[in-house]
């Protein structure tokens, strides 16, 4: 089938890049929640005291 | 994340998940090889709404931006921040894609055509926002300076679409032909491409809002941070 290494460039860009962003947005806002969980913590423990 | 949060997060990542993956099924099942090109045309459908989201993408940019140049509230801060980055995102992948197809079509990668030109000055434009963003770090004098940037940048949305038709170019008008009509003549080929346009829009808005979050987490964590200094010091 001619020119289907253009097509499978294409679209395998297409997904690559978006799974790419998508991964590592994720794995930010994991990172933050887990930051916001902590520092909420240690808040509460300096109210306490 | 709070409970609304998360529902929206849950109906958002799959609606836009099943989209993309209906999208595939008609580029690469349902709708038929263009006669005159075969099957490289099919880039086409993921090429156009990745145009079409980017313009948008660069519209919500400039809207927040002046809602943020007037009102001063983070909230259209984080959301021009955020659609810029993912405006980038679908801009850069237009770049990609189209010379892929043009390669074999015109012989060429790259040709400076009057829209493939304007469009590579909109990535640069919006390159030069997030790098602005990035250098001028937190504060409210950065985030100005980058919204009037963002505000100029949308001038080029209007002169990439009219392009075709204000100048000499090689590059296909297709939703709108020179003559008035039409470019795809099919019906399976107007439904997919109309498919897609709905799956990358739903694609946008869910990486708009994972995008915003990550913004509002940050702000958010900041704030913290600020508040456990402040109570250091007391």
């Amino acid at each position: 089938m001619e020119n289907l290494s253009y097509l499978f460039a294409a679209y395998a860009a297409v997904w690559v890049l978006l799974f790419v962003y998508v991964v590592v947005l994720s794995r930010r806002n994991r990172a933050l929640e887990r930051e916001i969980d902590e520092l909420r913590q240690l808040l509460q423990r300096h109210q306490a005291s | 994340m709070s409970s609304n949060r998360r529902l929206i997060d849950l109906i958002l990542a799959p609606l836009a998940g099943l989209g993309m993956l209906l999208a595939i099924y008609m580029v690469f099942i349902y709708v038929p090889s263009d006669q005159a090109q075969g099957i490289v045309q099919r880039i086409f459908y993921f090429h156009v709404p990745l145009a079409i989201m980017t313009f948008l993408a660069f519209g919500v940019v400039a809207v927040a931006s002046v809602m943020f140049l007037w009102q001063g509230t983070r909230f259209w801060d984080r959301l021009a921040h955020s659609a810029a980055e993912v405006g980038m995102l679908f801009c850069t992948l237009v770049l990609i894609t189209g010379p892929i197809w043009a390669r074999p079509v015109w012989g060429t990668w790259w040709t400076w055509d009057a829209r493939l030109t304007t469009t590579l000055i909109l990535w640069l434009i919006y390159a030069a926002y997030l790098m602005m963003r990035t250098v001028s770090g937190p504060g409210d004098q950065g985030a100005r300076y980058a919204a009037i940037l963002g505000i100029v940048g949308a001038v080029d949305i209007p002169i990439i679409n009219r392009s075709v038709y204000w100048w000499r170019t090689i590059h296909p008008a297709v939703l709108v032909t020179r003559e008035g009509s039409s470019g795809l003549n099919d019906p399976r080929m107007q439904a997919t491409l109309g498919f897609c346009f709905v799956a990358f829009f739903l694609l946008f808005v869910w990486l708009v809002w994972v995008r915003n979050e990550n913004a509002r987490l940050r702000d958010a964590v900041e704030g913290m941070r600020q508040h456990v200094l402040t109570g250091h010091e007391a």
